[in-house]
């Protein structure tokens, strides 16, 4: 009731305010305060409070301040959702025009002529898709197996330098990936990799020259190696969180150490690591730079891995800034709004595998 | 009668002989792949400090951009305005997402809102970086009509939000219960337990959450596209196009001149570096925090 009275009072007359006004703070709460001295009493007896400390720890007003922080944090926490709402309705607004004119066709057609006018969108699903199951396909393998490695193989002290240099591989950004394939991948597939893929595989069909170099296959490669980092530490995490009397048990019934990792580890996190390389996969379908600068950007659909080829964030990265006249530049932020739609299923799918084995066995070890 | 045990026991034998064989063949399997994963790595890595290293030199830090044809040039431009947009989104993404992490930690632990602002924080999280590009073109550019660094601060701002809330809650989650609840018996209302004993706490894993969402923009070049746009001249005016780092490489990487080339290895070596540089000291900073010593 009288709250507003006590912040402009000067400091010597709170001895007069009656007592209800306000908490007289216990001794120790000074050495809570930041920039005091810590623990020693002496220190803290002589301090006269200043009016701002009595405002801050007055009863009342410490309940409005305590309303206040916390609607703070809410709308902080709020603003993540505001943030997935902001851009759906900004995507879909600046859509409209290709939304109008294409409809569902939009996805199943595979014309690209910006010229005329016409967009269809197939052939940059069927470069997103395939370029990202192959990288995973790639990935997975080697992912799993560097996990096992590092959490029951590894002698103890290189255990901290090689999980270092494996997450090193996700701090290397996208540009520098591009620049690395661009100048050293490119040539290696085109002059040594292809030939011998294409005198081995040549007959499926997959791989057939000409290979320039920029291609399909190389985009998977480089996305392989970008998303191993994603698979392999989420999959440690997953296998870490096996209570260990999993292993101990399978152990104790005699188990090789391959066994008791199938039976008691791979079995028991099965679900995390799907979700581990959904999110691998994730990863890969919205990566942009690397994959634009290697895939050769041709809209078509084709068989072979050596043909160029073209992914729903490349067009966008490539063709944006460039795209003249608003229904071409509408269908673009239409595969955004796709590629964002996409995206988040898969990452909602991921998340909530990973989080049921996490807990379930943080649940279960106790 | 004679006959049978041994022969189960040559059968067991060769049972015993195939476990082992196949336990070896996995862990060889394991070893070779973690080999073939170091491969690329250091293939990428010691390729960089090669090109990059014979590529840098001082005008790379001074000079703007030259025409092409021209020999020397630098991209301190691209260096300083990566620096004003960085700045900015860090000092947009930075609070709200430590805000968020907060209201996660200490004021909804077990609600389900709490767990929907979890979920689609770490949703945001896998979303890709040229949507992020897409929405604040849609949001700012489209509307003003040119393009601009404040697009592009906004852009990475947005990335850096679940990163940092997520790692901000965790980091909180590891205080004890016991040292807040010590706080708010001596009388001290809740926000000033959070600020002072909470985050306080935390805070060297909190800055450690923060410097790495910062490391992760850091090397974004896809929401700047069509955002910040790029610059060949000086300009720290965030209402206009502002020249950025990654940006500038991916253009020189895909020109067909080699002194861009030159530039372009420069400018990786120089990004990598940085980034490395502040994942380190991170690193340091992270093991060497109140949390470790603690508990």
């Amino acid at each position: 009731m009288n709250e507003p009275k006590i912040i402009p009072l000067p400091p010597a007359s709170e001895e007069s305010l009656p007592a209800p006004h306000r908490i007289a703070p216990p001794p120790m709460i000074k050495t809570m305060l930041p920039h005091t001295e810590m623990g020693s009493p002496v220190a803290v007896a002589p301090v006269t409070p200043s009016a701002v400390r009595i405002f801050l720890q007055g009863k009342s007003s410490g309940r409005m301040a305590d309303g206040a922080f916390a609607s703070l944090m809410v709308v902080c926490a709020l603003s993540i959702f505001a943030i997935v709402i902001l851009i759906v309705s900004v995507l879909i607004s600046h859509s409209q025009l290709s939304i109008k004119a294409f409809g569902w066709h939009f996805f199943s057609t595979r014309t690209w002529d910006p010229v005329s006018g016409d967009f269809g969108a197939l052939p940059f699903i069927y470069g997103t898709v395939l370029s990202s199951l192959l990288a995973v396909c790639m990935a997975v393998p080697l992912a799993l197996a560097t996990s096992i490695f590092l959490l029951d193989i590894c002698p103890k002290f290189l255990r901290a330098p090689i999980s270092f240099l494996t997450e090193l591989l996700a701090a290397i950004p996208s540009v520098v990936y591009g620049l690395w394939g661009v100048f050293v991948l490119v040539p290696i597939i085109r002059d040594q990799a292809g030939p011998v893929l294409e005198k081995y595989l040549g007959w499926t069909g997959l791989f057939v020259e000409p290979n320039f170099g920029v291609n399909m296959f190389t985009a998977s490669v480089i996305l392989a190696i970008m998303i191993f980092p994603v698979i392999s530490s989420i999959s440690r995490d997953v296998m870490r969180a096996v209570p260990v009397h999993q292993r101990e048990a399978v152990l104790a019934l005699g188990a090789t150490r391959w066994e008791m990792l199938r039976i008691g580890v791979l079995r028991n996190a099965r679900m995390g690591i799907i979700g581990s390389v959904i999110l691998g996969l994730g990863r890969a379908l919205g990566e942009t730079i690397a994959v634009t600068m290697v895939i050769g950007n041709h809209p078509a659909i084709m068989k072979n891995l050596f043909a160029p080829g073209y992914t729903l964030a490349s067009v966008i990265a490539n063709e944006f800034t460039e795209a003249t006249g608003d229904l071409y530049l509408s269908a673009l932020i239409e595969i955004g709004l796709a590629l964002f739609l996409v995206t988040i299923i898969v990452n909602a799918i991921a998340r909530v595998l990973v989080w049921a084995v996490v807990r379930d066995n943080a649940g279960g070890a106790h | 009668m004679e006959a049978l045990p041994l022969r189960s026991r040559t059968a067991s034998n060769f049972l015993t002989f195939r476990r082992s064989l196949t336990n070896h063949v996995v862990t060889g399997v394991a070893i070779i792949s973690t080999i073939l994963v170091l491969v690329p790595l250091v293939a990428i890595f010691g390729y960089l400090l090669y090109k990059g290293a014979s590529s840098l030199n001082l005008a790379f830090f001074t000079h703007v951009p030259v025409p092409v044809g021209e020999p020397g040039g630098g991209m301190a431009n691209a260096i300083a305005g990566s620096g004003v947009i960085l700045g900015l989104a860090s000092l947009l993404g930075i609070p709200v997402g430590i805000g968020a992490g907060v209201y996660l930690a200490e004021y909804a632990r077990g609600t389900w809102l709490g767990a929907a602002v979890r979920f689609t924080a770490d949703v945001l999280n896998g979303v890709p970086s040229i949507v992020m590009g897409l929405a604040a073109y849609a949001l700012i550019v489209a509307r003003q009509q040119h393009f601009s660094g404040m697009a592009g601060s906004v852009a990475l701002a947005i990335m850096m939000v679940p990163t940092v809330t997520r790692t901000t809650e965790e980091m909180l989650a590891t205080v004890p219960k016991s040292v807040r609840e010590a706080a708010l018996g001596l009388g001290i209302p809740k926000w000033r337990t959070v600020l002072s004993v909470s985050l306080r706490t935390a805070s060297p894993g909190i800055i450690t959450g923060c410097m790495l969402a910062f490391a992760r923009v850091a090397g974004e070049t896809a929401p700047l596209l069509f955002t910040a746009f790029g610059n060949q001249f000086w300009s720290f005016d965030l209402n206009q196009p502002i020249a950025a780092l990654p940006l500038q490489i991916y253009v020189y990487a895909l020109s067909p001149y080699d002194e861009w080339h030159r530039l372009a290895w420069a400018g990786a070596l120089v990004l990598i570096v940085m980034i490395m540089a502040s994942v380190t000291l991170v690193r340091i900073f992270a093991n060497r925090g109140a949390l470790k010593g603690g508990h």
